[in-house]
C-alpha cells in the first residue's frame, strides 16, 4: 500500500464526515492534564536536504576502520545477492504480510527460516523471531517459568559466561514478574563455569541459562551442565551463536535429555552491525513445550482444495487472543532482518557456514597467538574458545583503545566495567573479514600503542 | 442444541459437575460451552495432586480462535485427568458429558453456586434474549 497524502480540504471533507470540528477533537478522551504543550527538548525540524548531510556526516565517522569487536555483535561478509533480494520492495516495505490468503511468499520464507534454525539448534520448534539476543533471554524466561509444571520457582540461574547486558536486560522485563537472575561461579584460570563450586541454597531454580560460547569466547562444558540443570528440576535454555552451531554441538543434543529452550542473537546470519540494530532474536525450543513459546510461528497446511500452504498457527496464545494470559506482549518479528538470514544461510548452505565459522576461529587463535607474545599482554583463560578471546594489559584499556581508534583500528571490547575482578580485560575477535594482513596490522598498532603510552607515562 | 443431562449441576461458566459414588468431583463443559468454541484443538490439564480453589485457574481448552480458561467450579485436589484429551480433544465437542470430561476432583469444600439443569437452562434462554 502506497503512501497517499490528504490535502487540508480532504481532511475537513472527512472531518465533516464524521461530525468532528477538528482532529484535535478526536483525542478529548486523554486527561487534559495529561497533554504536553510543548516539546521544549527537542529541537525544530531539519529538511529533507538538512537531514540528509547531517546523516551522511555521522556515517562517514564509522567508515573506513578495521573492527576487533565482537561481545556479541559480529562482523561477518554479507554476500551482495543477500541485501540485493531483501531490499525489494515486496519484502522491504510490505506492511504485516502476514495473512495466509495475501502473502504466501512471506510465509514460506519465514518457514524456511524456521525450519534452518531448528536444524542448528537441534531443536523441534523455532518461531518467526524477537526482537533481538537480549530480549529473547527474558522471553526464555518467561517462557521456563511458565513451562516448567513441576516448579514453582522464579530463580534463574545464569551460567558465569552470560552476556551482562542480556542479564540486565532480563531483569528489566521481568522485574514486575517477580524473577530473580543469579550467577553461577567462574572459574578464573579457565573461563568457563564452575559447577563444582556450585551450591544450591534454598529453592531450586526453575530455570539454568548456558551461553555458549560464552561471552568471553571460551567454550563451557555444555553436556555436564545440561544434566546437572536438569537433575535440579530446572529447564536448560541455551543461548547461542548461530555461526557457531555449523561447528558446535547443537543445544537439542546437550547432556542427556538436550536444551528445552534455545535463544540468542540472530545478527550474524546477514545482518550489518548497523551500530546496534535492528538485530533478531532467535527461539527454538521442544516441541512439547511450544505452547509456551511466544512470537508468531508459521506452519504449513492445507486449504481447501487440498494445495499445500502455509499460516500463522498456534495464535491462541497471542495477545491479540489470549490478552492478559497471552505468552508474551510480542505480536510480531524482525521480518526484513529474518529475511535477509534466510537468504545469507540458503546461499552458504551448511558448508559455507562451516567455513565461516572455521576461518573466524582460526583467524582469532592466530591474533591471540600474535598478541600475547607482546610484553605487557597475557591471555586470560586457558579453556578453549571460539572466535574471541580475553587479554589482560598491563596498563588500563581505555587509553590503549583511543590509541588504536585513532589508527583507525577498533581493538577490541573494553570488560573493565563490566568485569573489574578481571583487571585490565579486553574482548577481541577476529572474524573471517579479517586478513593476515589486518592481524599483523593490530598487532603492531598495538605493540606501538603499549610503547607510546608507557613512554607517556 | 442437545438435552441437559439431569444427573449433573451447572454453573454461570458454563461448567458441569457429576458427584460420583466415592465422593470424587468430575467436571467438564457443557454443551453451550463447546458450541461457542468451535472445534477444539488443545487442552491444557491440571498436575493430578495439584490443588484447586473455587473459582480458580484449572485448565484450558483451546481452539483455533480462542483460548479459553476452565475455572474449578468447586475446591480441591485433582485426582484424575482425562489423558485422552491430549491427542483427542474433539471429544469435548463430540460428547461433552461423557467422553468429553475433563478433570476429576476430590472437593475439600461445596459446590458454590452450582445450578440444577432446570436453573442452568432458564440461564441459557435468558442469555439468548
Amino acid at each position: 500500500m502506497p503512501f497517499i497524502p490528504h490535502t487540508d480540504d480532504e481532511v475537513q471533507e472527512m472531518l465533516s464526515a464524521i461530525g468532528a470540528s477538528s482532529i484535535d477533537e478526536l483525542f478529548d478522551e486523554i486527561p487534559r492534564d495529561l497533554l504536553i504543550s510543548n516539546l521544549d527538548g527537542v529541537p525544530a525540524a531539519l529538511s529533507e536536504m538538512e537531514i540528509s548531510r547531517l546523516m551522511h556526516a555521522r556515517a562517514a565517522e564509522d567508515c573506513g576502520v578495521v573492527c576487533f569487536i565482537g561481545a556479541g555483535a559480529y562482523e561477518h561478509h554479507i554476500p551482495t545477492a543477500v541485501w540485493d533480494i531483501a531490499t525489494r520492495g515486496e519484502f522491504y516495505s510490505a506492511y504485516t504480510p502476514y495473512q495466509a490468503e495475501a502473502s504466501q511468499g512471506t510465509l514460506q520464507t519465514i518457514y524456511e527460516y524456521q525450519t534452518m534454525i531448528t536444524s542448528l539448534t537441534g531443536l523441534d520448534v523455532s518461531n518467526a523471531s524477537l526482537y533481538d539476543g537480549a530480549s529473547g533471554l527474558a522471553e526464555a524466561a518467561l517462557m521456563a517459568v511458565r513451562a516448567n509444571r513441576k516448579s514453582k520457582s522464579k530463580r534463574v540461574l545464569l551460567a558465569s559466561g552470560v552476556n551482562a547486558t542480556y542479564r540486565k536486560v532480563a531483569q528489566a522485563i521481568t522485574a514486575s514478574q517477580g524473577l530473580t537472575f543469579e550467577i553461577m561461579p567462574l572459574d578464573a584460570a579457565s573461563g568457563i563455569t564452575d559447577l563444582s563450586k556450585m551450591k544450591i541454597d534454598g529453592e531450586p531454580p526453575v530455570a539454568v541459562v548456558i551461553q555458549q560460547p560464552s561471552f568471553f569466547g571460551t567454550l563451557e562444558q555444555v553436556d555436564a551442565l545440561t544434566d546437572w540443570a536438569h537433575e535440579q528440576g530446572a529447564l536448560l535454555i541455551a543461548i547461542v551463536n548461530p555461526t557457531s552451531l555449523a561447528v558446535l554441538k547443537a543445544p537439542g543434543n546437550w547432556g542427556a535429555e538436550g536444551a528445552d529452550i534455545a535463544c540468542g542473537e540472530g545478527q550474524p546470519l546477514g545482518v550489518p552491525l548497523s551500530s546496534g540494530g535492528p538485530y533478531f532474536g532467535i527461539m527454538a525450543c521442544k516441541e512439547k513445550i511450544v505452547r509456551q513459546m511466544p512470537g508468531r510461528i508459521v506452519g504449513r497446511t492445507t486449504d481447501l482444495d487440498g494445495k499445500p500452504g502455509f499460516t500463522l498457527t498456534l495464535q491462541a496464545r497471542e495477545q491479540h487472543i489470549r490478552r492478559s494470559k497471552a505468552t508474551s506482549n510480542i505480536c510480531t518479528n524482525q521480518g526484513l532482518m529474518v529475511t535477509a538470514a534466510t537468504i545469507y544461510m540458503s546461499l552458504l548452505g551448511p558448508r559455507g557456514l562451516r567455513r565461516v565459522a572455521l576461518t573466524s576461529v582460526r583467524q582469532t587463535a592466530k591474533l591471540a597467538a600474535m598478541i600475547s607474545a607482546i610484553e605487557g599482554i597475557e591471555k586470560v583463560f586457558s579453556a578453549p574458545h571460539f572466535h574471541e578471546v580475553v587479554l589482560r594489559l598491563d596498563r588500563p584499556v581505555g587509553p590503549v583503545l583511543e590509541i588504536l581508534a585513532a589508527n583507525n583500528i577498533l581493538g577490541g571490547f573494553d570488560l573493565t566495567n563490566d568485569y573489574p575482578e578481571l583487571g585490565h580485560a579486553l574482548l577481541v575477535c577476529a572474524t573471517e573479514t579479517k586478513t593476515d594482513a589486518d592481524l599483523e596490522l593490530y598487532a603492531a598498532a598495538l605493540e606501538k600503542a603499549l610503547h607510546d603510552s608507557q613512554a607517556k607515562t | 442444541m442437545s438435552e441437559l443431562p439431569g444427573d449433573l449441576k451447572y454453573t454461570k461458566e458454563h461448567e458441569w459437575l457429576r458427584q460420583e459414588e466415592d465422593g470424587s468431583v468430575t467436571i467438564g463443559v457443557t454443551d453451550h460451552a463447546q458450541s461457542a468454541l468451535g472445534d477444539l484443538v488443545y487442552v491444557e490439564l491440571p498436575e493430578v495432586g495439584q490443588d484447586v480453589e473455587c473459582g480458580g485457574d484449572m485448565a484450558v481448552v483451546e481452539s483455533v480462535k480462542a483460548a479459553s480458561d476452565v475455572y474449578a467450579p468447586i475446591g480441591g485436589t485433582v485426582i484424575q485427568v482425562n489423558e485422552d484429551l491430549a491427542d483427542d480433544p474433539e471429544k469435548i465437542n463430540a460428547d461433552p458429558y461423557g467422553d468429553g470430561w475433563i478433570v476429576r476432583l476430590q472437593p475439600s469444600g461445596d459446590a458454590g453456586d452450582a445450578m440444577d439443569p432446570d436453573a442452568y437452562q432458564a440461564f441459557l434462554d435468558e442469555l439468548d434474549e
